[in-house]
């Protein structure tokens, strides 16, 4: 078994896994409600407990802007026009679930740290520049564990060890540390209160691929002591291929497919998640010419009465153009896609077990 | 692996496209001969390269990985003259390009190497069009230049760069392109000298993965139909793989290992190149059924250390030794010697000369 795949518990209880946070048709647009930006339309995302749910999908097609709105982290000019996203309580505790979309900001803060946290890809912007590392844990433990600062203190210094950071290193300025171990802090920060979701937003694009590969088995590994799920969003496809358990591919703000790692990479239904399979040049086996994907990001400015991706896609035919596809559902997986890629790739990879 | 002669093998590793074989008597176009680079700090001074050497050749691309900080943006400023180097040379055809003369070749230097830098929006001055982008470097090589003659030259460095319709392109501004088409922009101006060299710092780091093939590819092209040398700077092993003929590795500002791109990628031969490999996420069908780490003896990523070197006083020895799962002592005394692995190949290390279960483990 490789040090980078997740857990076997993480990766196979997912499909029966209760639902942690059910999304269902959520708008954000920017701008004036006269000339709207629609940058997240209509997306449905079901989050299990304890899964890896990778989002990748190109620049510009709203990964920040879905999930800082289901954070309630978004500023002005983001505004959720529609959609409810609904967080469902930890087995064994009664009481309805909460929409985060409408929680009042004293329900939202008794959710942060303790339920739900994100790391975002510049460390900087969560770690207080003034405070010591150490302090900023005990701060965090003492106000939501409700933890004595001793214990604060000694707990403070585990997690940091879980993500290779030794206790001597504990009252260093942010500042101080090298851009990795911020991340690492970071992350450490993150799960400081045992949250049942973590969202990560590029969190390993800022650092080098041999520092990602360590913060990602100590994800990995903290994981399985936790189990927390994990919403995982970056441009890297082939990232996402080993550490997730299920993916979801954005294109000019919608959701265009979901499915297994193996499923997507092996035999991709929407135009788009094939175009950006094949976008990345394969490090070991024969090399073949790779074209990527010509042509531009959609407008998201027009409501569009098509399919956002016929401008660039090989498929298009007349209909395209003139119906909105909807989501297909396919088993496990969903594509939105008119006429989906049919052959499926010569080798389908083994994917995770 | 690699063939004994000079004839480039035509394997999949060109993937179809055709090569001008390298003949015997190719003298590079631009090369690093020893070059060191010190930058002076209150802290004293950091060692960005050290003794780093490197060729490149007519139709040919070169690529330079590692990690963030080992001196691959410093060794391309040297290889374009903007940085000075403390020790070595800079040879252009072979004749080393002086200090004191530079003033006087400056501008004939420009017109043979061109830098390309990663970032297509501060690149670009948003203010002007794309006609006042080309217009300017095409003016100041051939500054008599007809109208009508300007004209043709940018309609048709367009062209060479795929954008098409050329005359639709030549009146946007930068702010009207995608991501792939202002670096396109960047590298039809480079290209408006007729240079020789390209050198590309981290030239597609900065767009959308859907975009970066299609500049490689362009440079592929270009390589490929009008002989450019061109130097591909990177982090990603993967790119490198696909669209260079050589890779050479820099790990804390020295030349840990050299050799073809298949070679460098499928058998790496010094321990950092394979903590490189192990470490990138890989989409190909072989990896992800095999995982990483699958022969045991490969270092597992994760058991290394992550922390680059400190390079005001970079490590002894072997300058990877700190973080090397194979380290020895003899490893913090002495600077491994360069070892030919194979034809071609080339690695720094003393597992190499010492080990011959490590050495044969490499070139399998
Ligand atoms: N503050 C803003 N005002 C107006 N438009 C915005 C704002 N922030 C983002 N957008 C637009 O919304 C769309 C979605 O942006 P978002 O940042 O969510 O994309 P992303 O998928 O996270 O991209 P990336 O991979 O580059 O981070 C883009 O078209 C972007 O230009
Ligand atoms: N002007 C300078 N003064 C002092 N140190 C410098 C200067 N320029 C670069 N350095 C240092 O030299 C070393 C090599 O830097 P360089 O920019 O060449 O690395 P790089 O391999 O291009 O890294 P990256 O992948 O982050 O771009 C680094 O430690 C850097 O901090
Ligand atoms: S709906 Fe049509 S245009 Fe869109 S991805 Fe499918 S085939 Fe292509
Ligand atoms: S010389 Fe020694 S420390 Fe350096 S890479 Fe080889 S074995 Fe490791
Ligand atoms: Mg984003
Ligand atoms: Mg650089």
């Amino acid at each position: 078994m490789s040090p980078t795949t997740a857990p076997a518990a993480a990766g196979t209880a997912t499909t029966e896994a209760p639902v942690l946070l059910d999304v269902r048709g959520l708008r954000v647009d920017y701008g004036q409600p006269g000339d709207p930006l629609l940058a997240v339309r209509d997306v449905d995302l079901q989050i299990r407990r304890g899964e890896v749910l990778g989002i990748a999908g190109e620049s510009g097609s709203g990964k920040t802007t879905l999930i800082t709105a289901l954070l309630r982290l978004q500023r002005p000019p983001a505004r959720t026009t529609a959609g409810t996203a609904l967080l469902h309580p930890r087995p064994g505790q009664d009481g309805p679930p909460v929409d985060l979309l409408t929680a009042s900001r004293r329900e939202l803060r008794a959710l942060r740290w303790e339920r739900l946290s994100v790391v975002f890809q510049s460390a900087m912007n969560a770690l207080n520049p003034v405070h010591r590392l150490e302090s900023q844990f005990i701060d965090t433990l003492a106000a939501h564990r409700r933890m004595s600062r001793t214990d604060a203190r000694a707990h403070a210094h585990h997690l940091l060890e879980l993500v290779g950071i030794p206790a001597s290193r504990a009252r260093s300025y942010p500042h101080e540390l090298s851009g990795g171990m911020r991340q690492r802090a970071t992350i450490a920060l993150a799960l400081a209160c045992e949250p049942d979701l973590v969202v990560m937003d590029e969190p390993t694009t800022a650092v080098d691929v041999v520092m990602q590969r360590q913060i990602l088995a100590q994800v990995q590994r903290l994981q399985a002591e936790f189990g927390f799920a994990i919403v995982f969003i970056t441009h890297d496809f082939s990232l996402l291929l080993e550490i997730a358990d299920r993916l979801a591919i954005m294109y000019g703000g919608r959701i265009v497919e979901t499915g297994t790692p193996a499923e997507l990479a092996g035999d991709p239904r929407h135009h788009y998640t094939a175009g950006l399979r094949d976008s990345f040049p394969p490090l070991r086996g024969p090399l073949v010419p790779l074209r990527g994907i010509p042509g531009s990001p959609p407008d998201l400015r027009t409501a569009g009465i098509g399919c956002s991706f016929a401008d660039r896609c090989a498929g298009a035919q007349e209909d395209c153009r003139s119906t909105v596809p909807p989501l297909f559902v396919e088993g496990s997986r969903a594509h939105a896609c008119l006429h989906p890629v049919g052959t499926p790739a010569p080798s389908s990879p083994g994917g995770r077990p | 692996m690699t063939s004994p002669t000079d004839e480039r093998p035509t394997d999949e590793r060109s993937a179809g496209r055709p090569v001008p074989a390298r003949r015997a008597d190719d003298r590079p176009v631009l090369a690093a001969r020893d070059v060191t680079v010190h930058f002076p700090t209150k802290g004293g001074a950091v060692h960005a390269l050290d003794g780093v050497s490197l060729a490149l050749h007519r139709g040919r691309t070169h690529a330079v990985v590692g990690e963030s900080g080992s001196g691959k943006s410093t060794l391309a400023r040297t290889l374009a003259l903007v940085q000075q180097p403390t020790a070595g040379t800079v040879e252009l055809h072979g004749a080393p390009v002086e200090a004191a003369r530079r003033r006087r070749q400056r501008r004939e230097f420009a017109a043979t190497v061109q830098l390309v830098l990663q970032d297509p929006f501060s690149s670009l001055n948003p203010l002007h069009p794309v006609r006042y982008l080309l217009s300017r470097p095409l003016l100041l090589h051939r500054p008599k230049m007809p109208a009508e003659q300007l004209e043709t030259e940018m309609l048709q460095l367009l062209e060479r760069v795929a954008l098409v319709p050329a005359r639709r392109f030549l009146d946007a501004r930068p702010h009207e392109l995608s991501g792939g088409q202002r670096q396109r922009v960047a590298i039809a101006r480079a290209l408006a000298v007729r240079p020789d060299v390209i050198l590309g710092d981290e030239l597609i780091s900065m767009l959308d993965v859907s975009l970066r093939l299609e500049v490689l590819n362009l440079l592929a092209t270009l390589r490929d139909e009008e002989g450019l040398a061109m130097l591909y700077i990177t982090h990603d092993i993967a790119t490198a793989r696909y669209f260079a003929d050589e890779i050479t590795v820099l790990y804390a500002g020295e030349v840990v290992e050299t050799g073809s791109g298949e070679d460098v990628t499928q058998t790496p031969a010094h321990p950092y190149t394979r903590l490189l490999v192990e470490s990138s996420p890989d989409p190909s069908p072989e990896s992800l059924a095999a995982g990483p780490g699958g022969d045991g003896e490969r270092p597992r990523a994760d058991a290394v250390a992550a922390e680059p070197p400190d390079l005001i006083s970079p490590p002894s020895g072997c300058r990877f030794h700190p973080r090397c799962p194979l380290a020895r002592p003899r490893c913090a005394e002495a600077s491994p010697p360069s070892v030919e692995v194979d034809d071609g190949h080339r690695a720094r290390c003393w597992a190499l000369t010492d080990d011959e279960q490590y050495q044969r483990g490499s070139a399998a």
